[in-house]
């Protein structure tokens, strides 16, 4: 399947995200990746293994993500008093003292997107293994798509940090284990990223298709590939570049 | 070369916002659904520059009350003191951790301020039909949009203060009206960055067929695919 793709991809120019320009992928190697010649921007990439390993990846960060969201994350103690604290638990006090929005906000960006997106992923993930998956796995997508960018975990795990030094000064605070599965949390976000494909994996989806009165098009036609694509996209893997783009 | 390079919408193609198939929409003014996700073509983000202007503009208003009104408020034995986001950086900066405050600084008065300006500095260069540093423009938009989430960090600071410092009647942290003003400020601007349509950028050189600055060789960045 992601050979066939590949394969696909050598006659299908794509449009850059970030400045609209038609493009011919050339052929990535594994780890490789291709920018747009004309902004920069990324236009493909191709992680080794695109599947199985966000796949185990987006486990662990779901049974931390647990560990972290139901573990207190720090502790204080003053005068023999002592008090603790969960991310949930940090959002419902400001719920409680009149900042609904804020709460609202913070238990979003804090649990429900990082959550959201970790489900919906390991959803796609698991149906698209045996591919065609059906459309409805698309829309799974598209909302991990959507919350990803509102999972905020490395900001949380500074904002823990800021929080404790600036309360160490006033009583004895300790980092508790929540604070540890956040900062794991931290380190399996990045890694899930870099290792998932999205273009892969909406390769794997079965066509929507179901507007049949406004149904564009799909572009098939090798016309485009004759056209003049002056520009192909640089790549990180020069040697196939030049070897295939400037013979 | 002296044509205009070839971008999807002078090929006649749409490519999918959502998961980037390009296609041929049906018409110019209705271009009807991607074949493959089912999502909505559009050519450019709708509306994207009056979207993303009052998306600015409001978050430009909230970033006022924000900065002037106290994020924390401390009870201690009957009296409270009140903190602003500055008040809590320079409170960082004199107990001694001076690279706590440089970066509390950073995300919560430089970035949210820096976002804005950067945002209304690209609408209002794309407005004028600006067709230099075009690249440069939208490495800008990419960093606005890679950067913007690390202003939340004030606000998880003052959530996680208040929930951890619970002792009344010895002492209290309350939340001040200012936390709500900030969270505000970030999440409009994060909205706006992505109501902007960084294509745009490059549609003044496509509609003047004149050709953009000449590409150095700029080696691909390695990190730019996290965000």
């Amino acid at each position: 399947m992601p050979e066939q793709r590949h394969l696909d991809g050598e006659l299908t120019p794509v449009a850059c995200h970030e400045c609209d320009l038609l493009q011919v992928l050339p052929e990535l190697s594994e780890g490789g990746k291709a920018s747009c010649s004309r902004c920069g921007c990324t236009l493909a990439t191709r992680p080794a293994d695109p599947i199985e390993r966000p796949l185990a990846l987006a486990i662990a960060a779901l049974l931390v993500l647990v560990v972290a969201n139901t573990a207190p994350l720090m502790g204080l103690s003053a005068v023999g008093r002592h008090a603790s604290t969960t991310i949930i638990g940090g959002a419902y006090q400001m719920w409680l003292e009149g900042q609904e929005v804020t709460a609202v906000i913070v238990a979003f960006c804090a649990v429900i997107a990082p959550a959201g997106y970790l489900l919906c992923l390991l959803i796609v993930l698991i149906a698209v293994r045996r591919p065609p998956a059906p459309h409805w796995v698309g829309g799974m997508l598209r909302w991990a798509e959507r919350a990803r960018p509102w999972a905020m975990t490395e900001v949380m795990m500074l904002g823990i940090m800021v929080a404790l030094i600036k309360i160490a000064d006033l009583a004895k605070v300790e980092a508790g284990i929540g604070m540890v599965a956040v900062g794991v949390l931290m380190l399996l976000f990045p890694a899930i990223l870099s290792s998932v494909d999205t273009e892969e994996l909406w390769a794997r989806v079965v066509w929507h298709k179901s507007h049949p009165e406004s149904d564009p098009a799909t572009l098939e036609n090798p016309e485009l590939a004759k056209a003049d694509l002056e520009r192909r996209p640089e790549s990180t893997n020069s040697e196939i570049t030049s070897g295939r783009f400037r013979s | 070369m002296t044509a205009a390079p070839l971008t999807a919408i002078k090929a006649g193609l749409l490519p999918c916002e959502t998961c980037g198939l390009l296609s041929q929409p049906v018409s110019a003014a209705e271009p009807g659904y991607c074949p493959r996700c089912g999502s909505a073509l559009e050519s450019r983000r709708h509306r994207s520059i009056e979207r993303t202007w009052a998306l600015v503009i409001a978050a430009a208003i909230c970033y006022i009350p924000a900065n002037m009104l106290p994020v924390l408020g401390t009870t201690t034995l009957g009296s409270t003191e009140y903190d602003t986001i500055m008040g809590g950086v320079v409170f960082l900066f004199t107990s001694g951790s001076w690279p706590l405050a440089l970066i509390v600084l950073i995300a919560s008065v430089m970035v949210p301020l820096g976002k804005l300006v950067a945002l209304s500095y690209l609408l209002i260069t794309v407005q004028r039909g600006s067709v230099q540093g075009s690249r440069e423009r939208t490495r800008l938009y990419r960093l606005v949009e890679f950067i913007g989430r690390w202003s939340m960090l004030d606000v998880f600071v003052d959530t996680f203060t208040v929930a951890l410092v619970q002792l009344s009647p010895l002492m209290s942290v309350r939340p001040g009206a200012g936390v709500l003003f900030f969270a505000a400020v970030v999440v409009l601007t994060m909205i706006a960055a992505s109501t902007f349509d960084p294509r745009l950028i490059w549609d003044a050189i496509s509609d003047t067929g004149s050709e953009p600055a000449p590409l150095r060789e700029n080696s691909p960045q390695q990190e730019s695919n996290l965000g």
